[in-house]
């Protein structure tokens, strides 16, 4: 029984000026299946979506879908073709309600009020078919990520779409709610729907796609049968070499307590309490890892940590009290006293894109006595020839300390980043989303460097949304919801079912 | 009984000054919406104002001033939307532009045209819109605001416009022309401004004059933000403005009621005050539309 496939790609091609994004692109998808497709940052998984979606013209090859040959010049031909597309960041507007985020480009005639109607009975259908519940009438902006992704799903399905890629899904989810989106694509699978599922992440390919392709520096390396693989060897395929996926670390050995918080409430500029009244200890060689969705607080309180927000409240660094509102409350006072900060948003508040490796090397200690010439000047070559040393030691690629920040790709930016700041040899190292749209195999030195702090007996204060960082790092896992601290577990006792509960709020009867 | 005469006379004047300001306030409403930034408001309705005086006293028709003038503000309103949506110009700098090239434009032409120092003849009869003619545009004024209304929350063109202000992404993967859709709101905006302007010089006022506008764009602006951009508060906000100009014209009333004299520079300064503290962002905070002033481009 052979069927024509759902999505066919022969041979298509894409550059940017002398970058070649996708080259000679192939594939096949059954109808009814779900596939995955794997690969590092820029290895064009995006790219080819985007000319599916009729975002890019491929400069050569062919879509065929259900065995027709189809153009697909805009997202306008995309949709007609069944092709519904749930992005990475979701397009949505946030103070419409679902059911006219739904409708939008979908009405029916000029009026609104019939196209309304209709979606909202279709909506009552979807929801029981596929587990697919939502508020017609809640608007955007008041739904959590999970629901607003339901929506984006729904868009797709109202539009008739056979087709759904998915791009990085779950990357904002709970695991409970990356389950459940698990169970709505089981759904669809069941229905006939064919998926395709974007995703740097090995696990959920093994635990849902059918097929997965795997691509590398925007060519399709291997196109395998789930079942006939394992993540070693596709970790191996994307990066092209042998990858440790687990961290190597020896038991910590726990010193006196480096970092002591008590009471620690942080009320930001529009008066919304985030931080409240926490309580966490950091003690020297190890690192306490901090889990939760995006947005419960975590950021703030690197924010505090780092001296960019004001608190109120106690913070003790080796037993000395700081300044948590005063003069003596800003990054510059922080970084003195031996608080190195990776901050989450390495693009925004780590680097600056415009500026050169080395003048982003000097950023935070430009007083530094052995960067300075006389009391007037700089010594630029002094930080040259410094960042040519990190850059070399942190492997950054290309090492060439000219060369403005924006010019690296994220791995390296944060190696960069990791290195001015790891080098300074603090106290207390904090670090946000260390690998957040970092590759395999820099995810693999990011790890191994913050491992070797630990072994030197620093303290470092982990936040990250990636529950499979946190478990691999941390010597303490403490999960926040909510501005509050939901409970502290050891990572040896406990799994990503009971902190994702703890990160949606749950606490299992006496806690 | 006569104080209730007085009170009518005030009323009806205040009507028939927020008029304009009124077509503006909805005309920046239309553009702000689909997330356009309009400072050019003022400009557009300046060469409106012009051209519909100028044609009407050369033809002698006050109609076929009245399409100049509307057609005069669709071409600045085409210059805005090429500059800002087309080549992703910065809008307020596009607006300013605006704003000058009429303020000295009009001035040169009228000049040019007429040697009367840069104001057009006066209108006579056939050239004018009568009290008759008036009482329309202020009418059309208020019809416009359920109408507007009416076309942003009802019907499918008015959410693809409002979506389009938010977050054009959302519009343009939902498969509609996010350009086409923005260049029929700014559309929308130099018809309304050309009315307004048209008013101006050949109902309010019987000609043009060099700078006859006097802010009004700006005024209508500031309606726009007090009004939160809907259409409704946004009757409410230019009647405000129009109540303030209609007593500043009347200090004898002023003295009256409050029982000392207050200077007419002061009453005159009123709706400008007014603007300042609104734009100073006084009355509460006023969220714009989220993609407003920023160029679409499609990111991957």
């Amino acid at each position: 029984m052979t069927q024509a496939p759902a999505l066919e790609l022969k041979g298509i091609s894409k550059s940017f000026g002398p970058v070649q994004a996708n080259k000679d692109i192939s594939i096949s998808v059954q109808p009814g299946t779900v596939h995955g497709i794997i690969g590092e940052n820029g290895a064009g998984k995006s790219t080819l979506m985007s000319i599916l979606y009729g975002f890019y013209k491929a400069d050569a090859g062919e879509i065929f879908i259900s065995g027709q040959k189809t153009q697909i010049p805009d997202s306008q031909a995309a949709i007609s073709a069944g092709i519904g597309m749930v992005f990475q960041h979701f397009k949505l507007v946030e103070n419409f309600t679902v059911l006219e985020n739904v409708v939008l480009g979908a009405e029916d005639g000029a009026m609104l009020r019939p196209s309304l109607a209709k979606a909202r009975k279709l909506l009552t259908k979807l929801a029981d078919e596929y587990e697919l519940n939502v508020d017609p009438d809640a608007k955007i902006e008041d739904l959590g990520v999970g629901m607003q992704q339901r929506v984006e799903i729904l868009k797709a399905l109202y539009r008739q779409a056979d087709i759904l890629i998915l791009d990085e899904p779950t990357g904002v989810l709970t695991p409970a709610e990356a389950d459940h989106l698990f169970r709505i694509l089981e759904n669809l699978r069941a229905e006939g729907k064919t998926i395709i599922l974007i995703t740097h992440k090995l696990r959920e390919i093994m635990e849902i796609t059918d097929t997965v392709s795997v691509m590398r520096r925007g060519e399709m390396t291997a196109t395998v049968k789930t079942s006939d693989t394992s993540p070693e060897e596709l970790a191996e395929l994307m990066v092209g070499r042998k990858v440790l996926l687990r961290v190597d670390k020896k038991p910590a050995e726990p010193g006196v307590p480096v970092l002591e918080i008590a009471n620690l409430t942080m009320v930001d500029s529009d008066g919304v309490t985030r931080v409240k009244g926490i309580d966490l200890n950091v003690r020297a060689g190890e690192v306490v890892g901090i889990a939760g969705v995006a947005g419960n607080g975590q950021s703030e309180l690197l924010e505090v940590l780092g001296g960019y927000a004001t608190a109120t409240g106690t913070i003790r660094l080796n037993g000395e009290e700081l300044d948590l509102t005063g003069k003596h409350s800003d990054g510059q006072s922080r970084r003195n006293k031996g608080i190195a900060h990776v901050p989450e948003d390495r693009q925004r508040e780590g680097l600056i894109m415009d500026f050169s490796a080395w003048e982003n090397t000097a950023f935070g200690y430009h007083h530094d006595p052995k960067y300075q010439r006389n009391a007037l000047f700089m010594d630029n070559a002094a930080i040259k020839k410094d960042t040519q040393e990190k850059m070399d030691r942190f492997d950054v690629r290309p090492p060439d300390p000219n060369l403005a920040a924006k010019n690296f790709s994220g791995g390296n930016q944060q190696k960069i980043v990791l290195a001015r700041e790891i080098e300074r040899n603090p106290e207390l190292l904090l670090i946000g989303q260390p690998t957040r749209g970092v590759d395999i195999g820099a995810i693999e030195f990011i790890h191994q460097q913050i491992v070797a702090l630990r072994d030197q007996g620093k303290a470092i204060l982990l936040v990250s949304v990636e529950l499979e960082e946190i478990l691999a790092l941390s010597d303490r896992i403490a999960v926040m919801f909510d501005g509050q601290i939901m409970g502290e577990r050891m990572p040896a006792d406990t799994d990503e079912k009971e902190l994702g509960l703890l990160m949606a709020g749950v606490t299992e009867g006496a806690a | 009984m006569e104080s209730l005469t007085i009170l009518l006379e005030v009323f009806n004047s205040s009507l028939r000054l927020a008029t304009p300001l009124l077509l503006a306030c909805l005309a920046g409403l239309f553009s702000e919406r689909a997330g356009i930034f309009d400072i050019g408001l003022e400009g557009k309705m300046l060469a409106a104002a012009f051209f519909s005086a100028a044609i009407a006293a050369v033809t002698g028709s006050v109609w076929i001033g009245l399409l100049a003038g509307i057609g005069a503000s669709l071409a600045l309103a085409g210059i805005h939307g090429l500059a800002s949506i087309t080549f992703r110009g910065d809008q307020l700098i596009s607006g300013v532009a605006i704003n000058f090239l009429a303020a000295g434009l009009t001035v040169l032409i009228a000049q040019s045209w007429f040697q009367q120092g840069g104001r057009t003849p006066s209108l006579g009869d056939g050239a004018r819109f009568g009290p008759l003619g008036s009482q329309i545009f202020i009418y059309v004024a208020l019809m416009t605001v359920p109408a507007s209304w009416w076309v942003l929350f009802r019907t499918r063109f008015g959410l693809r416009l409002r979506a389009v202000g938010e977050n054009p992404a959302a519009v343009d993967t939902a498969g509609v022309n996010v350009v086409r859709l923005r260049f029929a709101a700014v559309a929308i905006c130099g018809v309304l401004c050309g009315i307004a302007g048209a008013y101006l010089s050949t109902a309010l006022q019987a000609g043009f004059v060099k700078d006859m506008t006097a802010g009004r764009g700006f005024i209508a602006l500031a309606a726009l933000i007090f009004a939160k951009w809907r259409p409704w508060h946004a009757l409410g906000a230019c009647f405000l403005f129009g109540f303030l100009q209609a007593i500043s014209l009347r200090p004898d009333l002023i003295e009256a009621v409050i029982g000392f004299k207050v200077q007419v520079q002061l009453l005159d300064a009123l709706p400008y005050i007014l603007t300042v503290v609104i734009l100073a962002g006084f009355v509460g905070s006023a969220i714009p539309p989220r993609a407003g002033g920023a160029p679409y481009v499609k990111e991957r």
